[in-house]
């Protein structure tokens, strides 16, 4: 039995189809990214699996228990960090915490141990009120307050959205230190880098699953061969790539742009002799391997064409 | 002081809140028609210092310009000659394309003529020309973005500042944000742009880090990889970042 399994779940608000026969199978124990664009699905999803929604169609558990029949006892075991700060802002830090001991029937004290490790680095300002804390800490005490009851599965809507990038890396490593207590945890993130600290991760894009694997398996299906490719200027360059027409797609990441090329069409120091013909004699091109954003970037064309 | 090519111009800016000094006493300068990236980690003064130079907040101490304008003084002139964009608040949902590029030329002070000729270029320029009657909030969040940055642009400044223009956007529409980008600075407006995305840093001629309230570094994203012996923007960041020790 899976930890979080949905089957065929559909949600549609008047014209808008938020998930469409959407199907996934957690296991106990995993990260489980749900990566996607706003607007994908992804919160609708979530607010199904925490019992706040009904489906239109379809029938999900988690741990065996129904998200409709059996929605209190789903209430009870699971933790729930939603997309928006959720806590209250005129309580503080220990108010918030204790509130959400309280509303489990447990104390903070009886599960100390249990959230003592991210706790510990905001019980300094436990008398601050929740609304004047920093980003960082916010997304700590709701972390706490979500892990207060002790809960089996965890499920958190975009925790790492608008947090930069040292506050990200740090959040994450929490996460792993949860998943060693045994905790399955299901997280989205409009981040695609973030798809490869995942176990296993789904793609979604506008309410479809286009993709489902571990990270290095959705890398290994990507079709083309790819090139990194960079010279200067580099806006120009990209503009000269594109209107190449032996080339599938061009777009930049960071200081290169990657080239997607048909296998046996063109080798890279054929290229590059041809690029620094044009004009951009700096220019340098090598084969590289595909990320997960090149990977969702192939796939989300591919469901358009189908659609 | 040069005005003919720094753009922004900004001596020794500090912002307190009561005892906690947010900005604290920073000098930059931002030159004619480039792509600055203002980053920083949450909490490092960015968004107090943005706030500053768009003429919504007045500085402590110090001070500077910004197209020419006077940061303490000419705050209303400031606000008339910028572009600002944001992910929070863009264009108004429940108005129609055309409504909403109405709203803002008239907020700006445009002719009604001078707005229908505005409009009809902003529009085949987008390739939207059919969508004029939807309601933005119809509207492909990819296709909103782009629009409220050619509104943010309506006015023609010479600057526009565009905080976290492409969070939460898919990976495609985010680069095809950024070709726009690349499009209006290379007609000669100054992008100043705040972002998460450490690969859009790359985009950017120079970029600013802000750390405590201080700039930590500022350069072309060549010579930050190449100082801090960073292999990406990403290591850039995290290296100066880590530095932090206010919370």
């Amino acid at each position: 039995m899976g930890a979080i399994e949905v089957d065929e779940v559909s949600k549609r608000y008047g014209t808008c189809q938020a998930l469409e026969r959407v199907s996934l199978d957690i296991r106990a124990g995993e990260i489980y990214g749900l990566i996607g664009p706003d607007g994908a699905g992804k919160t609708s999803l979530f607010r199904i699996l925490v019992t706040l929604l009904l489906p239109d169609s379809g029938h999900a558990r988690v741990e065996g228990l129904d998200v409709v029949k059996d929605f209190m006892a789903i209430r009870r075991r699971i933790g729930y960090m939603p997309g928006r700060f959720s806590l209250y802002q005129d309580l503080t830090v220990a108010e918030n915490l204790d509130f959400f001991a309280t509303m489990f029937g447990t104390t903070v004290a009886d599960n100390y141990e249990n959230i003592r490790e991210i706790y510990s680095q905001i019980e300094p300002f436990r008398d601050r009120r929740a609304g004047k804390l920093s980003g960082g800490m916010k997304q700590k005490l709701a972390l706490c307050c979500a892990l207060v009851h002790r809960p089996t599965v965890l499920f958190l809507d975009e925790p790492t959205t608008g947090v930069d990038a040292v506050s990200r890396k740090e959040f994450w490593n929490m996460l792993y230190r949860i998943r060693e207590a045994g905790v399955t945890i299901l997280v989205s993130t409009p981040y695609m880098d973030e798809a490869s600290l995942c176990d296993r991760i789904s793609l979604i894009q506008q309410g479809h699953i286009i993709e489902t694997g571990t990270p290095a398996a959705i890398v290994a299906q990507y079709p083309h061969r790819l090139f990194g490719v960079s010279g200067h200027p580099a806006y120009p360059l990209l503009k000269y790539l594109r209107r190449r027409n032996d080339l599938l797609r061009c777009f930049s990441f960071g200081s290169e742009h990657h080239v997607a090329v048909a296998p046996g069409t063109i080798a890279p120091d054929e290229l590059q002799t041809q690029i620094r013909a044009a004009g951009f004699s700096d220019a340098t091109v090598h084969e590289i391997e595909p990320n997960i954003e090149d990977c969702f970037m192939e796939l989300a064309k591919k469901e358009r064409q189908k659609a | 002081m040069n005005e003919n090519t720094d753009i922004i111009i900004v001596e020794q800016l500090t912002k307190k809140f009561g005892n906690f000094t947010a900005v604290d006493h920073i000098s930059f300068r931002v030159h004619r028609g480039e792509i600055f990236g203002f980053l920083g980690a949450n909490g490092a003064g960015k968004t107090t210092a943005m706030k500053i130079l768009c003429g919504l907040s007045l500085p402590t101490s110090g001070g500077g310009t910004v197209n020419g304008y006077d940061l303490c003084r000419e705050q209303e002139k400031i606000k008339r000659h910028i572009g600002y964009m944001s992910q929070k608040f863009s264009l108004y949902a429940d108005l129609k394309v055309w409504e909403n590029i109405r709203l803002f030329g008239g907020i700006y002070g445009l002719s009604g003529k001078r707005i229908r000729q505005k409009s009809d270029e902003m529009l085949r320029y987008l390739n939207m020309t059919d969508l004029r009657d939807e309601l933005v909030g119809d509207l492909p969040l990819g296709w909103k973005q782009k629009l409220a940055f050619s509104i943010a642009l309506i006015h023609e400044p010479a600057i526009v500042f565009l905080d976290e223009p492409t969070g939460g956007v898919d990976p495609e529409t985010r680069r095809l944000f950024w070709d726009l980008i690349c499009e209006t600075a290379e007609a000669g407006t100054t992008i100043f742009v705040t972002t998460h995305y450490m690969d859009e840093a790359e985009y950017c001629d120079r970029v600013s880090i802000m750390v405590d309230g201080v700039i930590a570094d500022l350069d072309t994203p060549a010579a930050l990889k190449q100082r801090h012996q960073a292999a990406d923007m990403d290591a850039v960041f995290r290296k100066l970042a880590y530095q932090a020790k206010r919370e």
